[in-house]
């Protein structure tokens, strides 16, 4: 059922690109129908998959010359980022009813992108899973590029060649292991179980890792991160920072720390005070956290803000990653879910119900406007999404954090206080921009006058309203009852793949 | 050698017959009947009749399969060869039929006939292990592709591409006739065994290294690699489209085809491998370097293609690398699946000159709704050739790419040849996206907003994106012949 995810959204892909421009509303409808379809496809998916169980989805041989299969398997955290996959799919689709240029090749290269995503999610072959990430790549560049703002082409080409130059390290990653392993399967379990020499693993893991971490925003390979989510279109930033950066996370976990466990291991001597990869990478993933924030804390671009906010949570993910714990795995795993649907419910807030509306995302300007009363909706969405992000418990923000830093605690306490740092700093520019958008004092008011003619906004339509209701239910949903999603994620991480890697040196 | 022997013979050399009698027919055809139709039957009907003589001849090769080795390796016939002959025949009627839009208008009769000649030199050239036979069919093909490239006299570029393809092509030949006879000399014979044979013996005699690098440099014309790239540019640009295409594939394709049977026979295991191996390195690594930064700041897609293809030459060398071992499939593979992307790419460009007046960036600004096929199939040509997959291009890198990190006993060489090649392809994605830029996201100028009907070439270009997907989604369709073929070889 969840391979349908994949099939489904090329279908759509295919449909809508064949669709006449003129046809938006048909594109629109044939869109929403599809992401349904995709959603419940993940969902009906999801529930077959028994937890601590990998359900195979498809096996055929493809290139048998090589050793080359196409294999779909999904265990606990397939099925939880192919959710994750299919409710941002939806609320995308949602929040861009009002592209009225080229809409049908809007929604084909959005489909384009999106069945790419959930290839990878659910790819059980090497091979296959870096055609569907590669995939994913090109539809990006369209999108930000025919549709984007704020120096569209500049972002787009910038993401698009940051995101090739990754995946250019994966590609090295993948020959070499495939050519060490003896150049007969790409299955990711077989590949898993082979003992790759110790010298050969702590040499390809960086640039695995780092390959795939461009893409999950890995301090300093983050810039494309919020030059791209701001010149993308709301839809586009909402995959961008909802799933694709999940992309480079999910590899990390399951081709780089998955394939090779060593990497992670002590180098024979330390350099510069730093003892393994391991290390390096976690003061990355904590420099990322606290870099993000304070740069989130002093730009003036509202959409600027969300998306150095991106970087910094996605520095969860990565930490979470480096504990090599399972509580701290968990957490990350969960933080890809949640940060997953809230960045989506940010950017909706930021590019949809606002910019489109005041036709500006200057922080300065926007104190001017008397959202708050303008825009009741979008403020209350924003509020709730804001204390989402911040991570106040009752979101699905604090358990992943939460878990996240316990982790991080009881691997290095070091790195967990910096951590807790960052998330001050978290709260603060959360609150900073909550306050000069949408509630301004007379202090921010004084240098903004307001318009001459106030701001009349168009209402918050029906589909943006449904749209944030979904994200911000799932949100608390899983906040309250994040046993619905960890029964899948703790017994994946418990899987033989895994035990190797939570054995692994210690921080 | 008796009659029957003659009879047997040609039998074996039947589709290399047929295009002789194709070339004559063309001729004849154009002489005594089609000189009063219009233009355009005219060439229509001469592109069928060629494509026609193309089909038998293919239709033969996979239909009568039968090994053969005459004259000791003066016509050689194996699974390999054959398969890659029907790729060229494929590639040459598809050139005769892309030129019946965007041909050359005059003397379309000569024309045909030359673009068979030329694909009749290189089917000759794939199937020749003896350096006399392979220095005569390529110059079968190198002539005749001189001419092609100067065949528009009406363009003073045409005539500029013409004279500078050829002058640096007979000095290039000049060098490889000098390597073939110093290998003739040292090693008494013209066979590759023969010559392979007397390098092993010799332990190594430096003689041996200057002669293969001096038949080398003929190749490295051939194929547009550095340190002969510099004529690619201009040929690239100035000659007609079809001409243009037919350097950028099928002669590519038989080019490297005969390099690597060269180098695979020819200093396989023997004393000098490590240097020829260094020299090959030190090629494909500057036509990678060279073709991929210049390309970056072409304003003319022609330009940008030609540099793209030197870019090419180096990731092929690169596999001419790992050919001693089972590399020979991966090889053709990505020389096979390169050329219909760089074809198609010409189709598409010579379709855009024709409704458009040019070639340059801006030409192909908004085609997305002047023609929304085409631009279609140049997004599948230019991913491709950037390696996206699920393309033929993508699949080629990573087969080659693999077949040569398997190469032993070379050190860390082919794992940093592969690292600055997939380098050098984030780079190379880049200027792909720049055309692509200009069809999807760039507005139509005013002065050229007409829709491109749908005709033959457009029809053409989409059968070659589709192919090219194809290939790319089931690689194993080409694989397997190949595999087969290298195998026995």
């Amino acid at each position: 059922m969840l391979a349908w995810t994949i099939y489904f959204s090329f279908a759509a892909a295919l449909a809508l690109g064949c669709l006449p421009e003129r046809r938006a509303a048909a594109a629109r409808r044939l869109a929403l129908l599809a992401a349904l379809a995709g959603l419940a496809a993940a969902v009906a998916g999801a529930l077959r998959v028994a937890p601590g169980t990998v359900a195979v989805l498809a096996d055929a041989a493809w290139i048998p010359s090589l050793g080359i299969r196409y294999q779909l398997a999904a265990d606990g955290l397939s099925v939880t980022l192919a959710l994750l996959t299919g409710l941002a799919g939806v609320a995308g689709v949602l929040f861009s009813w009002n592209i009225e240029r080229r809409t049908p090749e809007f929604f084909a290269l959005y489909f384009a992108l999106l069945g790419g995503v959930y290839g990878v999610f659910l790819s059980q072959d090497l091979f296959l899973l870096f055609v569907f990430y590669e995939i994913a790549i090109i539809p990006k560049y369209f999108l930000i590029a025919i549709w984007g703002s704020t120096r569209r082409e500049y972002g787009a080409m910038k993401l698009a060649l940051y995101s090739f130059a990754g995946s250019a390290l994966v590609f090295a990653g993948m020959l070499i292991l495939y050519v060490a392993a003896g150049a007969r399967t790409m299955n990711l379990p077989e590949l898993a179980a082979v003992d790759f020499p110790r010298g050969l693993q702590l040499w390809v893991f960086p640039l695995v890792f780092a390959g795939f971490g461009v893409l999950a925003g890995l301090w300093p390979f983050h810039t494309w991160a919020p030059t791209g989510h701001v010149a993308a279109p709301t839809a586009a930033s909402m995959l961008l920072a909802g799933v694709v950066m999940k992309l480079g996370a999910y590899g990390c976990l399951r081709v780089a720390m998955g394939l090779m466990p060593l990497g992670l291991a002590d180098w024979a001597s330390p350099v510069l005070g730093l003892a393994s990869w391991r290390e390096l990478f976690a003061l990355l993933a904590v420099a990322g956290i606290v870099y993000g924030a304070l740069a989130a804390l002093v730009q003036g671009d509202f959409k600027f803000v969300i998306g150095y906010s991106s970087v910094s949570h996605m520095g969860f993910v990565l930490l979470g990653l480096m504990t090599l714990q399972i509580t701290g795995l968990s957490g990350a795993a969960l933080q890809m879910f949640s940060h997953g649907i809230i960045a989506g419910l940010l950017f909706a807030v930021v590019g949809r119900m606002i910019y489109d509306r005041a036709h500006t995302r200057d922080l300065g300007a926007l104190a001017g406007l008397q959202l708050g009363a303008a825009l009741p909706f979008a403020a209350v969405s924003f509020t709730l999404a804001a204390a989402a992000a911040m991570g106040l418990p009752g979101f699905s923000g604090f358990v992943a954090e939460l878990q996240v830093l316990v982790g991080a605690w009881r691997a290095s306490p070091v790195l967990a206080v910096a951590t807790g740092f960052g998330i001050l700093a978290g709260v603060a520019y959360s609150i900073r921009v909550l306050q000069r958008a949408f509630f301004p004092g007379p202090a921010e008011r004084a240098g903004n006058p307001p318009p001459a003619a106030p701001l009349v906004p168009a209402p918050i339509t029906a589909p943006e309203r449904l749209g944030a209701v979904l994200l911000i239910t799932v949100s608390v949903a899983v906040g309250l009852f994040p046993q619905l999603l960890l029964r899948w994620i703790v017994p994946a991480l418990h899987a033989p793949w895994f035990e190797r890697l939570l054995q692994g040196g210690r921080l | 050698m008796n009659g029957a022997a003659y009879l047997e013979l040609l039998g074996q050399v039947a589709p290399e017959t047929v295009m002789v009698l194709t070339v004559l027919a063309v001729l004849a055809a154009d002489a005594l009947a089609l000189r009063e139709l219009s233009g355009p039957y005219r060439k229509l009907l001469l592109a069928l009749i060629g494509s026609a003589g193309c089909l038998v001849a293919a239709g033969w090769l996979a239909g009568f399969p039968a090994d053969a080795n005459w004259l000791e390796g003066v016509f050689v016939s194996d699974a390999l060869a054959r398969g890659v002959k029907i790729g060229l025949l494929a590639l040459t009627a598809a050139t005769l039929l892309l030129a019946v839009e965007t041909g050359p208008a005059e003397h379309p009769g000569e024309y045909a006939a030359l673009v068979l000649l030329a694909a009749l030199g290189m089917l000759f050239l794939v199937s020749s292990e003896d350096l006399l036979m392979i220095f005569v069919s390529l110059e079968l093909t190198s002539l005749c592709l001189y001419a092609l490239a100067g065949f528009d006299k009406a363009c003073p570029r045409s005539a500029e591409a013409g004279l500078k393809y050829f002058l640096v092509g007979g000095v290039s030949a000049a060098f490889t006739l000098y390597g073939f006879s110093l290998l003739y000399g040292v090693s008494g014979g013209l066979r590759l065994e023969e010559v392979a044979a007397a390098l092993r013996q010799s332990g190594g005699q430096p003689v041996f290294i200057l002669a293969l690098a001096l038949a080398a440099i003929g190749f490295a014309f051939k194929v547009a690699a550095v340190p002969l790239q510099f004529w690619a540019p201009d040929v690239y640009q100035g000659a007609p489209a079809p001409s243009a295409a037919l350097i950028a594939s099928g002669s590519k394709v038989a080019g490297f085809f005969v390099f690597a049977r060269i180098l695979s026979a020819g200093f396989a295991d023997t004393a000098i491998h490590r240097e020829m191996v260094l020299l090959l390195a030190l090629l494909a690594g500057a036509s990678m370097i060279l073709g991929n930064l210049a390309a970056l700041v072409q304003s003319s897609v022609r330009r940008l293609l030609a540099y793209s293809a030197i870019a090419h030459a180096g990731y092929l060398l690169l596999g001419i690398l790992a050919v001693p071992r089972a590399g020979l499939a991966a090889l053709m593979y990505y020389a096979l699946t390169y050329a219909l992307a760089a074809l198609g790419a010409f189709g598409v460009v010579a379709l855009v000159e024709r409704h458009t007046g040019g070639s340059s960036m801006t030409d192909f600004d908004g085609l997305r709704r002047r023609s929304p096929l085409l631009s279609l199939a140049m997004l599948v040509f230019m991913l491709s050739l950037a390696g996206i997959p699920p393309l033929a291009g993508f699949f080629g890198k990573f087969y080659v790419f693999a077949t040569v990190l398997q190469t032993s006993g070379l050190g860390g060489l082919p794992l940093a040849l592969v690292i600055l090649a997939l380098a050098l392809s984030a780079v190379s994605l880049y200027y792909y996206l720049l055309v692509l830029k200009r069809i999807y996201v760039q507005p139509a100028s005013p002065l050229a907003s007409k829709p491109i009907p749908l005709s033959l070439s457009g029809a053409l270009v989409l059968v070659l994106a589709l192919l090219v997907v194809l290939l790319g989604c089931l690689p194993e369709l080409l694989l397997r012949p190949l595999a087969s073929g290298a195998a026995i070889h």
